[in-house]
């Protein structure tokens, strides 16, 4: 599985559904059996086996308080399933779905729940009531699951047989210029509220995507996000945004539910691009699969040292290692999600990177930088396409 | 400056030669491949590594007479960097010890084939040095100096003469030459493999395939070797290990700390031309192009040292071995195209191969050799820095001389193992420091050149405070000194400009330091020099520092005595100031760089009593040194204790209160000559005695000076510094200050007879200093030091350190006077009249400047001299 996360309002959301998200996919796809299992070890406080091997970064959670209180809302999650009758059975598509509204809807009743500790308590409030869009990628084999909710974006770099790349968007971005989404929510609501679900391409004119965890002041009725906030301590210090829009009549406007899409790979799908919207606004999808194409040609350029028949003279080798030397500058970096990060914000007119640029972007003042560039966020995944071809071949 | 290459095939014809020889000789086995010949238990020593250096120290070791020895290597003999060498062998050296050794090995190796029938491949092919540069030239024509002085033929050519020969440079860049036409080409791991014959010859052991686990230690000596065959007892080990040797240092329980790390060294081979070049075609040194160049097989082999080294090994050894290096042709690009502009005709010429070796480099750029100060019998040669073909016969000789004799016959001290201390041996400091000094193997080397890497390490505590009021640093052994302070509002040229052979841009503000000290009062931070203190229950303390030091110490508590630590030939180990704390305890200040040195020679000297203690204070002092005739002033308001001559004489030491703190030790010092005061002031009062100081010197007109405005001060009043001026070969005679001896007192000391013998028989060289008369500050070249001083137009001596008057408004070079006799070159006696009755010239990069010589300085310039001015004519610091 991979995910993109990208929270708005503060990071709170987006962190703790970053954490927790994936499990919850991984425990709505666990069989009956291991269910048992794991709900037999917790409740002898027997450690229970790793659900996920995480491929992050060292130390990435916070405290270690969260993490306990996390794991116990995941158990009930599963003491839920098991609790259904019979084996759940999911689909892929249903787990996906049924795991980003059990999240949200855990996320929501934890800051409700009576809390002692105050620390634990804020960060409740935090990440409820900031938000956070994710795509998830779930590849199994050849089975490419794609779930989203907001304005991340997923494509596939599609290499053709002559030759040529196209992209294959997985995702439909959850915002005002999403026609389906403009009548779901129209569907949704009353005809009296038609006008001002949108103002100026924001949802109930302050959020721009139309579907995302937390937010819920979008979600709660007025009364209930009063009665919460009316007990807690210090909205202003935890940056908690409270402003109710003026039509907020029906709640709630928001969901976490994903729009779940399936692929099956094929041998000339050669890459999947998960980025949040911040690229998508610098870069069309058409020049992110041409910049992750050109580098993965770069890439096959560099690698094998050199090659050269030998015997060779010195001025060939001078002029060839000045060719290589002069491409090198060009592409400096070795990480493709880092190449694309420097073209979406570096680039000039012309497409290319501008130094000054560049580093102008990246020195900008915290408080400006928003007005210039989102934060962006870019996972790119490679497909082994031998292992695809094998497959299809064995399949056929 | 080089090299390092390839046996070629030589190595395959020799080596079965040499097992055979040593098979027959040791080996009862006639089997093809015969089973290891047992290892000895026992021997007098054991050398680790069959490079050029180990083979090197062995052959020399069987010369001298040592014969009971075992080398030992863990694969084959000349299998590591040694094999890889380049084998060009190079007089061409700015550091005149290493100019002898280079010397020496080209003259050892060009005989050693007819000695040991092991053909050595020795050519000799004569060297050039390019310059694309005025200030390239400047350094060629000073190494050119110091070698037509020592008899090498050598001459600056013009690019004209270049071309003449050599057929295929592009000379249209360049600006002159220099041509050292006795430079030779070897084999370096035939050379290796004579030495080890010769060696073989003589009785030494020699075992391949042997790899050295650790060194037994016990009471601090050597007791035996740990090997992956068994053990060997032995008095005395060798390290040789090459780039192994700061492992094999640290795989003891005590370790050795040898600070040298790898870096990978890359070079070209080519199949010959198709007219393939003569075997005696001259060795080209391109520096500014960061290259050079021989011919090899008829092709060409070249290689250099590029600007951004790849250091490797820094985790230790690992699973790659030297032969798994890979080629790295994007990194060579820079090289290669230094090479293709220097020979554009090279551009058809087909590739061989492209090799990686590498090397090990040491933190100064200077090869390690000598004794653990902590390990009695373990000796190290290792960190050549690229020139270990240049260096193995002349370092070997020397290892030999050290182990045989006590020590070599040159003074090593640039050399010598214990210049470094642990605080260099850090991995990190290693990794840093060399990725700075690979490139400096051809970077321009002006006067005063500062590393910029592994920097900050010890600090005064008012580094800050200094830093922040303009200090610009410089660092020794680790430690931060200030070299003067940018006066707010003014602009330095930055780090690459500033390089000059002319005036420096800070001129004009050391002069006004200098002008401070002699008129108000200046302070300057000198917590870096090495502080111990000796104390003993008894008498015990006295009696030895007594038989140790040349001057008599048993002075009145509160006196401060000048004195060398002498050896037995009476020359400086180290020169020092020795207060006598009480009657039974003495506080020692030596120069910062004899923290390790001076500590083992007086812990391997001083009994083993525990009723006698030597402890390292240095950390525990900050030194505050106020100088200038308003020092008293200051002192006294700050203390309200009375400081003039009458109460506190010159070389007085005292506790008293400066400003709040209490326990200041105050010596009437100045390590200058001018009146003042050094405060040794406990670190954690530093920061506010410094500020009462700062603060009260304000009506006094006190400011900040650093080290640059104390060695003009120190040089223009003639006092000598050890490490600088003095070394293990000079004695107090040699150098005016036999004051500072207690011959007449008829006590015991080291050194004595030699002394006593100077004494009835005179002298061999004399310590002089020289006015510069016909040289313009402001266009000619400043002179540095090791520059020739020709008397009537011969070569006497060497100048040991200069710097610019601002007094006399004049340069003051010091240095030493030989007399050589005329016909035999013999050294005579040197009279004051011999002195005193000769024109004098100091060249500087080949050009001569008129001098006056003096033997004693210009008191009656220096106004307000104080009664026994006279005796504190030892200050001691270094550069």
């Amino acid at each position: 599985m991979f995910g993109v996360f990208d929270g708005h309002a503060g990071s709170a959301c987006a962190q703790a559904v970053s954490e927790r998200l994936l499990h919850y996919i991984a425990v709505s796809l666990m069989s009956r059996q291991t269910l048992e299992e794991m709900e037999l070890a917790a409740e002898c406080l027997k450690p229970v086996p790793p659900i996920l091997q995480w491929h992050k970064h060292l130390n990435e959670t916070e405290y270690q308080e969260i993490t306990s209180q996390y794991f116990e809302n995941l158990r009930v999650y599963w003491q839920h399933l098991l609790d259904l009758d019979a084996e759940p059975a999911f689909s892929l598509e249903e787990a996906m779905i049924c795991a980003f509204k059990r999240l949200d809807s855990d996320i929501s009743l934890e800051v409700q729940a009576p809390q002692e500790k105050e620390l634990m308590r804020n960060i409740a409030l935090q990440v409820a009531f900031s938000g956070a869009t994710a795509c998830v990628a779930h590849i199994d084999g050849v089975h490419l699951h794609v779930a989203n909710t907001g304005d991340c974006r997923a494509i596939l770099g599609v290499h053709e047989e002559d030759g040529t790349w196209s992209t294959l968007p997985l995702t439909r971005d959850h915002n005002a210029f999403n026609e389906f989404e403009i009548r779901r929510l129209k569907r949704e609501h009353p005809r009296s509220e038609e006008k001002t679900l949108f103002v100026n391409d924001r949802l109930l004119g302050i959020l721009i995507p139309s579907r995302a965890f937390g937010d819920v002041q979008l979600k709660w009725s007025k009364e209930l996000q009063h009665s919460v906030l009316e007990n807690s301590c210090d909205v202003e210090a935890l940056n908690i945004y409270q402003y109710v829009p003026p039509s907020y009549h029906t709640p709630p406007y928001l969901t976490a539910e994903p729009e779940v899409t399936y692929h099956k790979l094929r041998g000339k799908d050669k890459f999947l691009v998960i980025a949040s919207d911040g690229l998508w606004e610098m870069l069309s999808n058409e020049k992110v699969v041409e910049l992750v194409a050109g580098h993965l040609t770069e890439l096959n350029v560099q690698k094998p040292q050199l090659a050269f028949e030998k015997p060779v003279n010195l001025g060939y080798m001078h002029s060839l290692l000045l060719q290589r030397k002069n491409r090198g500058i060009a592409s400096l970096d070795q990480n493709v999600a880092t190449h694309l990060i420097r073209h979406a914000i570096g680039s000039n007119e012309y497409g290319e990177v501008d130094q000054e640029k560049l580093t102008a972007m990246l020195t900008l003042p915290e408080d400006l930088a928003r007005m210039y560039r989102d934060d962006i966020t870019v996972t790119v995944i490679y497909f082994n396409s031998e292992t695809i071809e094998n497959y299809h071949r064995n399949n056929e | 400056m080089f090299l390092r290459l390839l046996s070629d095939v030589r190595w395959q014809v020799t080596h079965p030669k040499w097992r055979r020889m040593t098979c027959s000789r040791r080996s009862t086995s006639s089997t093809a491949e015969p089973a290891p010949v047992p290892l000895p238990a026992e021997a007098q020593v054991v050398i680790c590594g069959g490079g050029i250096m180990g083979t090197s120290v062995a052959y020399h070791l069987s010369k001298m007479g040592w014969k009971d020895v075992v080398l030992l290597e863990q694969g084959r003999l000349a299998a590591g960097t040694t094999r890889f060498s380049a084998g060009i062998v190079s007089t061409a050296r700015h550091l005149s010890v290493e100019l002898k050794m280079a010397d020496y090995s080209n003259k050892l190796y060009q005989q050693l084939e007819q000695e040991t029938g092991v053909s050595t491949g020795y050519v000799k092919t004569g060297s050039i040095s390019l310059a694309q540069t005025q200030d390239r030239l400047i350094s060629l024509k000073r190494i050119a100096s110091s070698l037509s002085v020592m008899g090498i033929p050598c001459e600056i050519i013009t690019p004209k003469q270049v071309a003449q020969l050599h057929p295929l440079i592009n000379i249209h860049d360049l600006v002159g030459a220099m041509y050292v036409p006795e430079d030779a080409l070897v084999s370096s791991a035939n050379v290796s493999l004579a030495l080890a014959t010769a060696a073989s010859r003589n009785g030494v052991q020699i075992h391949e395939r042997t790899s050295v686990s650790h060194v037994s230690i016990q009471k601090g000596r050597v007791t035996g070797v740990e090997t992956d065959r068994g053990q060997i007892k032995c008095q005395y080990f060798v390290n040789c290990a090459g780039q192994w040797a700061y492992e094999l240092g640290h795989s003891g329980k005590e370790p050795v700390h040898i600070p040298l790390h790898a870096c990978e060294h890359f070079y070209l081979l080519t199949h010959p031309l198709k007219e393939p070049l003569a075997s005696n075609l001259p060795t080209i040194v391109d520096p500014d192009g960061r290259i050079y160049i021989r011919n090899w097989q008829g092709g060409i082999l070249s290689g250099g040292f590029e600007k951004n080294p790849k250091p490797l090994f820094t985790e230790g050894r690992n699973q790659l071995e030297i032969q798994n290096l890979q080629e790295d042709w994007d990194h060579f690009e820079p090289l290669l195209s230094a090479l293709l502009r220097r020979m554009p005709d090279l551009e058809a010429l087909q590739i061989m191969q492209l090799v990686n070796c590498p090397e090990s480099f040491t933190p100064d750029m200077r090869c390690i050799m000598g004794e653990s100060p902590t390990v009695r019998g373990y000796f190290v040669l290792a960190g050549m820095n690229s020139a270990g073909i240049s260096y193995g016969g002349g370092a070997g000789k020397y290892l030999a001389e050290w182990m045989v004799d006590g020590y070599p016959s040159e003074n090593v001290w640039p050399l010598d193992l214990k210049r470094f201390g642990t605080l260099q041996s850090s991995r990190t400091f290693l990794r840093h420091r060399v990725m700075e000094v690979m490139p400096l193997m051809c970077d321009l080397k002006v006067p005063r050149w500062d590393f910029q890497t592994g920097r900050q390490l010890r600090t005064s505590p008012l580094y800050d405070r200094l830093d922040a009021q303009g200090a610009r640093w410089m660092e020794k052994h680790g430690f931060e000194r200030v070299k003067y302070f940018v006066p707010p509002g003014t602009d330095l040229l930055d780090l690459e400009q500033s390089k000059t052979f002319y005036k420096p841009d800070w001129f004009d503000i050391v002069g006004s330091e200098v002008k401070c000290c002699k008129e108000a009062v200046c302070v300057i931070d000198m917590s870096s020099f090495t502080k111990f203190e000796i104390s003993s229950t008894g008498d015990q303390a006295l009696e030895n520092l007594q038989y140790l030091f040349s001057n008599d110490l048993d002075v009145p508590v509160g006196h401060v005595v000048h004195t060398g630590m002498l050896n037995e030939k009476g020359g400086y180990e180290n020169d020092c100031s020795i207060a006598r704390l009480s009657k039974r305890s003495f506080f020692m200040i030596s120069p910062t760089d004899q923290q390790v040195h001076c500590w083992a020679w007086l812990k391997n000297r001083l009994p083993d009593d525990s009723n006698l203690t030597l402890e390292d204070v240095t950390w525990k002092y900050t030194a505050l040194n106020l100088i200038g005739p308003r020092a008293v002033d200051v002192l006294s308001e700050l203390s309200y204790a009375p400081m003039t001559p009458e109460h506190f004489p010159s070389l007085f030491c005292k506790e008293m209160s400066v400003g709040y703190a209490n326990g200041i030790r105050v010596m009437s010092i100045t390590h200058t000559g001018e009146p003042g005061f050094v405060l040794y002031i406990p670190i954690e009062y530093a920061l506010h005695v410094y500020n009462e100081v700062m603060n009260m010197g304000q009506k006094y007109g006190i400011r900040n000076a650093g080290y640059y405005a104390l060695r003009s001060l120190r040089i223009e009043k003639f006092f000598a510094f050890w490490g600088q001026d003095l070394d293990a070969f000079t004695t107090p005679m040699e150098c005016g200050r036999e004051f500072q001896v207690k011959l007449e007192k008829g006590m015991e000391f080291m050194g004595q007879e030699a002394l006593l013998e100077q004494k009835q028989n005179g002298v061999y060289k004399r310590f002089t200093m020289f006015i510069l008369e016909d040289h313009d500050t402001d266009t000619d070249l400043w002179p540095w030091w090791g520059e020739p001083i020709f008397r009537n137009g011969r070569y006497v001596g060497k100048t040991t350190s200069s710097a610019y008057s601002y007094t006399l408004e004049r340069h003051v070079c010091l240095g030493f006077v030989h007399h050589f006799d005329e016909k035999t070159g013999e050294e005579l006696v040197v009279t004051a009249d011999f002195i005193n009755n000769g024109d004098y010239a100091i060249d500087i990069a080949g050009q001569r400047f008129q001098a006056k010589a003096k033997l004693y300085p210009f008191s009656s310039l220096f106004a307000q001299r104080r009664r026994k001015d006279e005796e504190e004519l030892s200050g001691y610091q270094r550069e």
